[in-house]
Formats: structure tokens, C-alpha cells, sequence
């Protein structure tokens, strides 16, 4: 599914990554704990209530690139400075996380595990 | 090649600088991107260990051709008990932690799981110190 449709599905914001919208996404993972991020050996895109700077850092050790913000939090400068810096792609949107995730498996994202 | 990082008590904003910092190093350097991945997880989890449970502390990086040596050492409390704290799903972290996305006991889990050596001496009322080796 390409990211474009991806933040078209969610009404979500592009808050930077216009430039990779037509990239393709075939996984996702979801989580507010970095620390299970962390154990991820796949890139996938991330689902995530947690938005502060270590969103982005953690994503940066993890190498992923692609985040889904839930729930309108607001992402900050320093966090789209960072994520900039590192090519990355941050939607946002108003739904939850269960709404998010449900959709996305609907439209036939997978999961990792 | 020789590197050292100061980590600031609480200073969460800053956590994983010294991480991505190494990260862009070995990148130039050519490493296998996913012994890069382990040793940046590993660090970045003691970068925020450091952080969040003592009063700051020193990252020290040796890089050679064939291995990273990595040592974080605190100033801080010391852990009571490290065979405790390896252990999965063991934290005592702040709810300030949480808020960052971490202290749930996952810390020395993950780095034990990315590295090839892990050391951890600590003692209390004085200071933690973790030494990490990645095999190139």
C-alpha cells in the first residue's frame, strides 16, 4: 500500500516525507515502548501514541523510517529537525491506536509476528 | 579510533546522541549495517539507563577493524542486585522514564542480546559501569 493511501485511509497530516509518499508499505508495528522497538530485527512502519524526541531516535537506531503518529499529538520541531535529518516520514492523525491498527490490517498491511 | 560522550543526569532531550553520533561513524566506516543496528540499540539503551537512573556519567567508544568496545560509566545508586536486573520485565525506573518509552525492564535484556561481551560491575552508592564488545 503506498504511504500516500496510507495517510488518504487515516485523514492523516503529512507532517514531513511529502517527498516518499508514493513508497510502497508492507508491515507495521505498533507500540508506545521503545524499548520492545528496539528488539525489532525488520524495518517496519510504526503505529505509536508516544511522541517525543526519543520517538524519532529510537526509530533512527532501529532503522525505521516511516511513523504514524496517533491520537493528534503534537509533533514537535526538534522532532521533525531529527527526523528530517534522517529521511524519515511522520503522519499524523486523530484516530487511536486500535482504530489505526484495524484499518491498516484491514487495507492488508501485515504484521511482523 | 577513540570517543567520549558526557551524559547528563535527566537530560532525556539528549539521550542517543552518543549512539547516533557512533552510528554515522561506522557508517563512514563501511560496518555490516546490522552490526551497526546491535551496536547502537545496545548503546542507546545504556546512554538511556544512564540517564534516567544515575547522576550522569561518561560514554567512552574504541573503534579497530575488527571490533567496538564500548563502556558507559555512572556516577550513581549502583544496582543491589545485577543478576535481578538483567532480568526481563525487572525495572525500577521513574514514571519520567515511562513517559520516554522505556523502563520496562528491557534495558539490560537488550543490550545482553546485541552484543558479543557484556560486562556490568557495579557498586552501590558509587557508580554503574557496562562494558559492551560488538565483533565486526
Amino acid at each position: 500500500m503506498k504511504l500516500r493511501e496510507i495517510a488518504k485511509l487515516l485523514n492523516a497530516t503529512v507532517c514531513i516525507g511529502e517527498n516518499r509518499l508514493d513508497e510502497e508499505v508492507e508491515h507495521a508495528f505498533a507500540s508506545d515502548l521503545m524499548s520492545d522497538v528496539l528488539t525489532l530485527k525488520d524495518t517496519p512502519m510504526l503505529i505509536t501514541g508516544l511522541c517525543n524526541v526519543q520517538t524519532i531516535r529510537t526509530c533512527d537506531m532501529a532503522t525505521l523510517d516511516i511513523i504514524i503518529v496517533v491520537r493528534n499529538k503534537k509533533v514537535t520541531e526538534d522532532m521533525l529537525e531529527l527526523a528530517e535529518d534522517n529521511g524519515m516520514v511522520i503522519l499524523s492523525c486523530a484516530y487511536s491506536m486500535f482504530k489505526v491498527c484495524g484499518m491498516l490490517y484491514e487495507a492488508g498491511i501485515k504484521p511482523l509476528f | 579510533m577513540h570517543q567520549e560522550y558526557t551524559v547528563v543526569e535527566g537530560d532525556f532531550v539528549n539521550a542517543g546522541k552518543a549512539s547516533s553520533s557512533v552510528k554515522k561513524t561506522l557508517k563512514q566506516l563501511n560496518v555490516d549495517p546490522t552490526k551497526i543496528k546491535r551496536v547502537v540499540v545496545a548503546l542507546y539503551e545504556a546512554e538511556v539507563n544512564a540517564i534516567a537512573h544515575a547522576y550522569g556519567g561518561k560514554v567512552l567508544v574504541d573503534i579497530d577493524s575488527d571490533k567496538i568496545k564500548m563502556v558507559v560509566a555512572d556516577k550513581g545508586p549502583g544496582i543491589p542486585d545485577i543478576a535481578l536486573a538483567m532480568q526481563e520485565g525487572y525495572s525500577t525506573a521513574r514514571p519520567e522514564v515511562r513517559d520516554m518509552g522505556f523502563g520496562a525492564g528491557m534495558g539490560l535484556p537488550n543490550m545482553q542480546k546485541n552484543v558479543d561481551k557484556l560486562n556490568v560491575t557495579s557498586e552501590v552508592g558509587v557508580g554503574t559501569t557496562v562494558e559492551m564488545e560488538v565483533n565486526f
